[in-house]
């Protein structure tokens, strides 16, 4: 068998057309997704999106509905979970409790029969610098030093695929930071393919080559962590990576270099080739940090568009930066503002009356209409779900 | 449930260091009762066991003494009553393990998702308990005599031989305590399976463990507490069982267990100091059996 070799590289992954429904929901709807060797690939979305059941269909621990997943080329879609080239790092680590960290990470090697098992755990413990660990039992360790044993129990067995379930989800941010670093340098250093899963945008960002946006069982958007950021092309994205402004409003004017959209009687300009839609009702938007904030209105020069005025409702102060929230007549919704404390540019206080400005390049237009976003999202991840049919099931015995 | 208690009983956080009067006042019934009903008839059986026959008294007559010599005698007398009742809580703990095993598995791990079914099984299996374990064992002399619907079919169908019996036997005396002792075999493995993470099996297979392997090397070991709480409390009790073994039930004349032998020194033979010397050799191997066998198990790595 090819597997039971040390893989060389990292294997491409690819899934086709992959469904999978459970009873009573439908966890991933119509997936298509090839991810290239060596690569880091993060997949990202809220809880109950379907991405940590992309992952374990990956692993083989489900099956899909339909669909075929290939590895390197080879189809592994009928291949049972412990025949698959593939190793995970569990978000709760699952560290065996009554083997030793050693024993933990030479297990796989001992499976799989390779020469000096312990040998190389030794040397994937000093990777994460836990060798002097070696002999505790996994209850013993602090969640960091777990993690990072689960990191080594992986990839000890240099797996032509790592995939990781939100690994990082239990630490501590300093600690999150810095394991984020040694990861990427992991990657790098043993050059294998990395699907990591995480509900972290900012994780997602930082470690990544590539993003998904995944939501309600699809990929929304895929591509390079700072094209998702600066050229959202669905309400959700916009939303979920980082912050937005978003208008909605019917396209007035369009030459070839630009449309220009009515937003409650004051035109926003988008250039034409960062705007997804080009005719009807769009919607655009504006990172906050692109938005200026002026204390008198500004003198319109064609480069920028002006909002205006407005009131600014709300000002917090967050250390590197301040944030204001402003009410813009006849636009719906609050308006946010980053504005870097630098010193420099102007500063407003609460009830002041401002004027907003963005570059028109900075703008950009939506797929889809932005919709009111909910309060709170409907509860569809697994756990969720299984407690809800736990309830009901047990409504059915006491009526019975 | 008790048997839940005994399998947790290892993982009881360290209790605190400091000497407290209201720690004693609540221990204090139970030490109490411990010292009137335990270590009392313990010394009285230790003396009694010592004691010489009364050379001016009638029959069952004795006088406290330092007579070692009925353990002598008893071991030269009894030693094959001895190793038999060993050898049958043996096969009997090993036969109760293999069918208890799949039981628990299958009502612990498998019928998670499925509540309602798992709590009809669990209750089949402790349905027993509702009769009398003698009427159990009666019932199964019933069913089992040389008059009895299926022996006679069995011979009918030349499945057996025409002059051979079922009770009386060995194997009738191991089937007995087998299944007597299931449901204390399966209700221990049951606690400790029905809490085995599932996801450490899934980790298991992710590294290349095969079903059969991530058995051997993870879930085996993960239910190792209720393996050896079941062991225990399916073969100490068997060791010392004299109801099976009886003529009156599943057992013969050649089927004798220690504890037949007890009961007819104490009851029949009125020799008080045999009965008392075989009970203190049936405690001291039992407690060295199981000193062993907890040590080897090594449960107290597992918790």
């Amino acid at each position: 068998m090819a597997h039971l070799d040390f893989a060389e590289r990292g294997a491409d992954l690819e899934l086709a057309g992959i469904h999978k429904r459970f009873p009573g929901f439908t966890a991933i709807e119509s997936l298509d997704l090839t991810i290239p060797a060596g690569s880091f690939f993060a997949l990202l979305g809220p809880s109950g999106c379907g991405k940590t059941t992309t992952l374990r269909l990956v692993a083989g621990l489900e099956e899909p509905t339909s669909g075929r997943i290939r590895i390197g080329g080879v189809d592994v879609t009928d291949v049972t979970a412990y025949r698959r080239p593939v190793n995970t790092v569990f978000q709760s680590y699952a560290l065996f409790p009554h083997l030793s960290i050693l024993e933990n990470v030479a297990f796989g090697l001992k499976r799989r029969k390779i020469a000096d098992p312990l040998g190389l755990a030794h040397e994937a413990l000093r990777l994460v610098e836990l060798d002097h660990l070696a002999g505790r039992r996994p209850a013993q360790l602090s969640g960091g030093q777990q993690q990072r044993v689960a990191l080594a129990r992986a990839i000890v067995n240099r797996p032509a695929l790592l995939l990781l379930d939100e690994p990082l989800g239990a630490l501590d941010l300093k600690l999150r930071r810095q394991m984020q670093l040694e990861l990427k340098s992991i990657q790098t250093e043993v050059g294998l393919t990395f699907l990591h899963v995480t509900h972290d945008q900012e994780e997602a960002m930082t470690m990544a080559d590539t993003v998904a946006v995944m939501n309600k069982g699809r990929i929304e958007q895929l591509g390079a962590p700072e094209e998702l950021y600066e050229l959202p092309r669905t309400a959700f994205v916009a939303t979920f990576l980082g912050q937005s402004n978003l208008f909605t409003g019917d396209v007035v004017a369009g030459n070839p270099n630009s449309i220009t959209v009515d937003v409650g009687g004051t035109a926003i300009v988008v250039p034409l080739d960062r705007a997804a839609k080009h005719t009807g009702t769009v919607s655009v938007g504006v990172r906050p940090e692109k938005v200026a904030l002026h204390r008198s209105a500004p003198a319109p020069d064609g480069e920028r568009n002006v909002l205006g005025a407005g009131r600014v409702v709300d000002v917090s102060y967050t250390g590197v930066s301040t944030q204001y929230l402003v009410e813009v007549p006849g636009i719906a919704g609050r308006l946010t503002v980053f504005a870097q404390n630098s010193g420099v540019g102007h500063s407003a206080s609460l009830g002041d009356e401002v004027w907003l400005s963005w570059r028109v390049e900075h703008g950009f237009g939506l797929a889809d209409e932005a919709e009111a976003p909910a309060r709170f999202d409907d509860d569809t991840d697994t756990t969720a779900l299984a407690a809800q049919e736990r309830a009901a099931l047990q409504t059915e015995l006491e009526e019975a | 449930m008790a048997f839940a208690a005994f399998a947790t009983a290892e993982a009881v956080p360290q209790a605190p260091k400091r000497a407290s009067r209201i720690g004693w006042f609540l221990l204090a019934p139970g030490l109490a009762y411990l010292a009137l009903f335990f270590l009392t008839p313990l010394i009285s059986l230790l003396l009694t066991s010592l004691q010489a026959p009364d050379l001016y008294g009638d029959i069952g007559a004795y006088v406290y003494a330092f007579n070692w010599q009925n353990y002598v005698d008893v071991v030269s007398e009894y030693g094959e009553h001895i190793l038999r009742s060993f050898g049958y809580a043996l096969v009997a703990t090993a036969a109760a393990l293999l069918i208890s095993y799949p039981i628990a598995y299958y009502i612990g791990v498998r019928c998670r998702s499925r509540p309602l079914l798992q709590s009809i099984l669990l209750v089949l299996v402790i349905a027993p308990f509702f009769i009398s374990f003698l009427l159990r064992t009666l019932a199964w002399k019933q069913l089992l005599s040389d008059e009895s619907f299926i022996i006679t079919s069995l011979k009918a169908l030349s499945l057996m031989a025409p002059d051979a019996h079922f009770t009386g036997t060995a194997f009738a005396v191991i089937f007995g305590l087998t299944y007597n002792f299931i449901p204390f075999m399966t209700l221990p493995i049951y606690t400790t399976l029905e809490r085995l993470d599932t996801r450490y099996l899934e980790a298991g297979a992710d590294l290349y463990g095969s079903p059969a392997t991530v058995f051997r090397k993870v879930t085996l070991p993960l239910s190792m507490p209720g393996v050896v709480a079941g062991t225990l409390l399916t073969f100490i009790p068997a060791a010392g069982d004299y109801v099976n073994a009886s003529r009156d039930f599943l057992g013969g004349t050649d089927t004798a267990m220690i504890g037949n032998v007890i009961e007819a020194n104490f009851l029949v033979l009125l020799n008080y100091p045999a009965a008392a010397a075989l009970s203190i050799i049936l405690m001291a191997v039992i407690l060295a059996i199981v000193g062993v066998y907890v040590k080897r198990a090594g449960t107290e790595d597992l918790l």
